[in-house]
């Protein structure tokens, strides 16, 4: 045997935690983990009984055991570091050696002498394919979570649910084939329409039309649809039924008892998974680096052929990048690395504050 | 007593009929879709401005609008507004099945077009691009091993962090520790490809390859484990969380050690969910192609060894014949993304199917 447990003075208070360990939502906080308390409470020895018990070892497996997991704790500290160093050591020579502006040049030569190339065009397509893709993407997965929570049938609901599930693991080079074989037709047509009829309106500009900034959001809302909804209805199943069924016995209607009991208590899950789609959609590479035209220009016309991103852009200029090639594509990795951290951090921070705030209300 | 029965009893239906609201008949919701249609297809065709399509989008806005209008003069406003967002929300739902089927339908029609022995039992090897035959033999293997060695790498790690962040782990340090795994989970596959890239290839591999930068499906399994890990953790927390805390109480009053607590008693109870987490995070390593296409380099021949020169993956084999120009290449990648899915959908049903019998369940 290695060493003794907490003392007894410790294990009795452990009643009040029982129940309630079952009710946090999953990771809620680390109140669980204060209960089992630190081995060595200075009050050990004095306490009753103490004396009988065996004396703690300096170097036990308790204390391997616990570095050995407060190791693989500091690991992930140690990798999401690793990350910006590495990349910071990669990028910098590159970004030396650039003879324009990194930020606002719209063109992409680093394998030139002297290379020139500029993050402005592909971090505004990132953020403009992203947001119009959520833009689609967000209102219709949040009707059909209402759907299947509140709307079918319960059979049909858990059914479909399942299937959804599935097709958020769906890998997502097959959805930019899938956009690049056959959703190519209809945009186009789209494209056409769109632009003989609503040019005044200046992001339906003229073509060529096909493989553009709208092809490319439309695969990307797609592939993101079933991510956020199946994120979203777990949410609205865990709504309390007293909370539905004191709006409904107080004469509300349905839409009225999901405006006034589900919604608000989703909130937080809702924004945590529009942000998880978020940054789904700012890093995707491959369904993006096949449907979109890849040009280095910034503009608003989504109609056109053309369009481009910084993952989409690493992953079509790989295969041809020298050594400063691949210096200016990291360093562009670094942008896309310090967007995504940008939101996922905000995200959080939203998330922890609202978190703490419903669990103290319901 | 008998009287005030006999008095109660006819009430019901002597209710006047002005208390019950009042409600459209059956028949004026599939009335007023027809109308709708109608008047779409009247202007639509009358003008000459689309097609089919645009018939029906402009009908279901017709629709919409009528429903809202006649629910708002019979009903009231509240019933109006329920029955329209009713609509909106079986529409969102009808909108979003559609690209969905779509994608699968197109998955599975080309998909079996080449599911034949030759293309899994032969690689890329002197395919050239006028022959039909070639399989994804090399990528199923480089698959196989890229994610069986990062699952190795991951599950130990991951799990460890969690027992930390749930059983040791206090205060800020827990609590960076957790936050940054939330983090970590929203970082883009390609950004941790440029990471193992610049970390790995370019730096580490060159010390024992002669000098020179070897591409190598270990390279992969690196990538890989950095995307899998907060996965894993955050799955792992969340069940090592639910475990009962009388359980733990149990071990702790009959003498055992909080290690071994952890070990035996612990980690067995919440096994079925780790492992379901765990199956979840190999399900979306294996879909994944960008670190792939960044550090194992893909290439055409059968290579069994992960550690030195290049390999391929079913993903990135996928896209490696999307791009390319010959005529036969086209459903080599449909047949790959079907067996990519099969693979990838047999792992999560199946780790769905172990958390519906697990016994923590929420």
């Amino acid at each position: 045997m290695g060493e003794t447990p907490h003392r007894s003075a410790h294990a009795g208070t452990g009643g009040t935690r029982v129940t309630s360990g079952h009710e946090w939502p999953a990771g809620a906080s680390a109140r669980v983990a204060e209960t089992s308390g630190n081995p060595r409470t200075p009050i050990g020895n004095g306490l009753g009984g103490g004396g009988g018990l065996p004396k703690a070892r300096a170097f036990g497996a308790e204390r391997a055991f616990r570095g050995l997991t407060l190791a693989a704790g500091a690991a992930v500290l140690v990798i999401i570091a690793a990350i910006a160093v590495f990349l910071i050591a990669k990028a910098v020579p590159a970004l030396r050696a650039n003879t324009e502006d990194f930020w606002t040049f719209e063109g992409w030569f680093p394998n030139d002498n002297p290379p020139k190339f500029g993050i402005g065009a592909l971090a505004f397509g990132t953020v403009l394919t992203a947001l119009l893709a959520l833009l689609v993407a967000v209102p219709v997965a949040l009707g059909i979570a209402l759907y299947l929570t509140h709307y079918a049938p319960r059979r049909i609901g858990t059914g479909l649910g399942f299937v959804i599930d599935l097709l958020a693991a769906v890998p997502s080079v097959v959805f930019g084939l899938w956009g690049r074989d056959y959703l190519v037709g209809p945009i186009t047509d789209l494209s056409t329409w769109l632009n003989k009829y609503f040019s005044w309106i200046p992001i339906f500009g003229d073509g060529p039309y096909g493989s553009s900034i709208l092809l490319g959001s439309l695969v990307l809302a797609i592939m993101v649809l079933p991510i956020i909804t199946s994120l979203s209805r777990e949410v609205f199943l865990q709504t309390p039924t007293a909370n539905e069924e004191a709006a409904l016995a107080l004469g509300a209607t349905r839409w009225e008892m999901l405006r006034t009991a589900v919604l608000p208590y989703g909130r937080p899950g809702i924004i945590a998974a529009v942000m998880l789609g978020l940054g789904r959609a700012l890093g995707e590479t491959i369904a993006l680096a096949l449907t979109l035209g890849s040009t280095y220009a910034i503009s608003f016309n989504v109609l056109q052929s053309g369009g481009n991103t910084i993952a989409a852009n690493i992953a079509n200029r790989f295969a041809e990048a020298n050594d400063t090639g691949r210096g200016a594509l990291i360093a562009s990795g670094l942008v896309l690395f310090a967007i995504t951290l940008i939101v996922n951090i905000t995200a959080r921070a939203i998330i922890y504050r609202r978190r703490e705030f419903t669990e103290s209300a319901a | 007593m008998t009287t005030t029965v006999t008095t109660h009893r006819p009430r019901p239906p002597a209710q006047p009929a002005t208390l019950r609201a009042k409600r459209l008949p059956r028949y004026a919701a599939p009335a007023i879709a027809v109308a709708a249609l109608l008047v779409a297809a009247g202007v639509v065709y009358g003008l000459g401005i689309g097609g089919p399509v645009l018939v029906v989008v402009l009908g279901a806005l017709c629709y919409l609008a009528g429903l809202f209008t006649a629910a708002n003069a019979v009903e009231g406003r509240r019933a109006a507004r329920n029955r329209t967002w009713s609509a909106l929300i079986h529409s969102a739902f009808v909108l979003a099945v559609l690209p969905l089927a779509s994608v699968v339908w197109t998955l599975v029609s080309k998909g079996v077009e080449r599911l034949d022995g030759n293309f899994f039992g032969t690689s890329m090897n002197n395919i050239g691009a006028r022959d039909a035959n070639g399989g994804a033999y090399h990528a199923i293997i480089g698959t196989l091993e890229q994610v069986g060695i990062a699952t190795l790498i991951t599950v130990p790690l991951g799990v460890l962090c969690a027992i930390y962040i749930v059983e040791y782990g206090r205060g800020r340090f827990a609590f960076a520790i957790r936050f940054f795994v939330d983090v970590m989970t929203g970082i883009p596959s390609i950004v941790t490809g440029l990471f193992v890239l610049a970390f790995w290839v370019l730096i580490v591999s060159p010390w024992f390859n002669d000098g020179r930068p070897g591409f190598s499906g270990f390279a992969a399994a690196l990538a890989l484990s950095v995307l899998m890990l907060p996965t894993v953790v955050r799955s792992t927390e969340e069940m090592l969380r639910l475990v009962p805390a009388p359980l733990r109480e149990g071990a702790y009053a009959l003498g055992v050690p909080k290690w071994k607590t952890i070990l035996r008693v612990v980690l067995p109870t919440a096994l079925p969910g780790i492992v379901t987490g765990i199956m979840l995070a190999i399900a979306r390593a294996a879909g994944e192609t960008a670190p792939v296409l960044l550090v194992a380099g893909g290439g055409a021949a059968i290579n069994f060894n992960p550690f030195e020169n290049n390999q391929s993956s079913l993903a990135l084999f996928v896209y490696q014949q999307a791009g390319e120009a010959s005529k036969y290449s086209p459903a080599r990648a449909w047949t790959a993304a079907l067996t990519l899915v099969a693979l990838v959908l047999v792992l999560t049903i199946a780790a769905k199917l172990l958390a519906r019998r697990n016994r923590l369940g929420r």
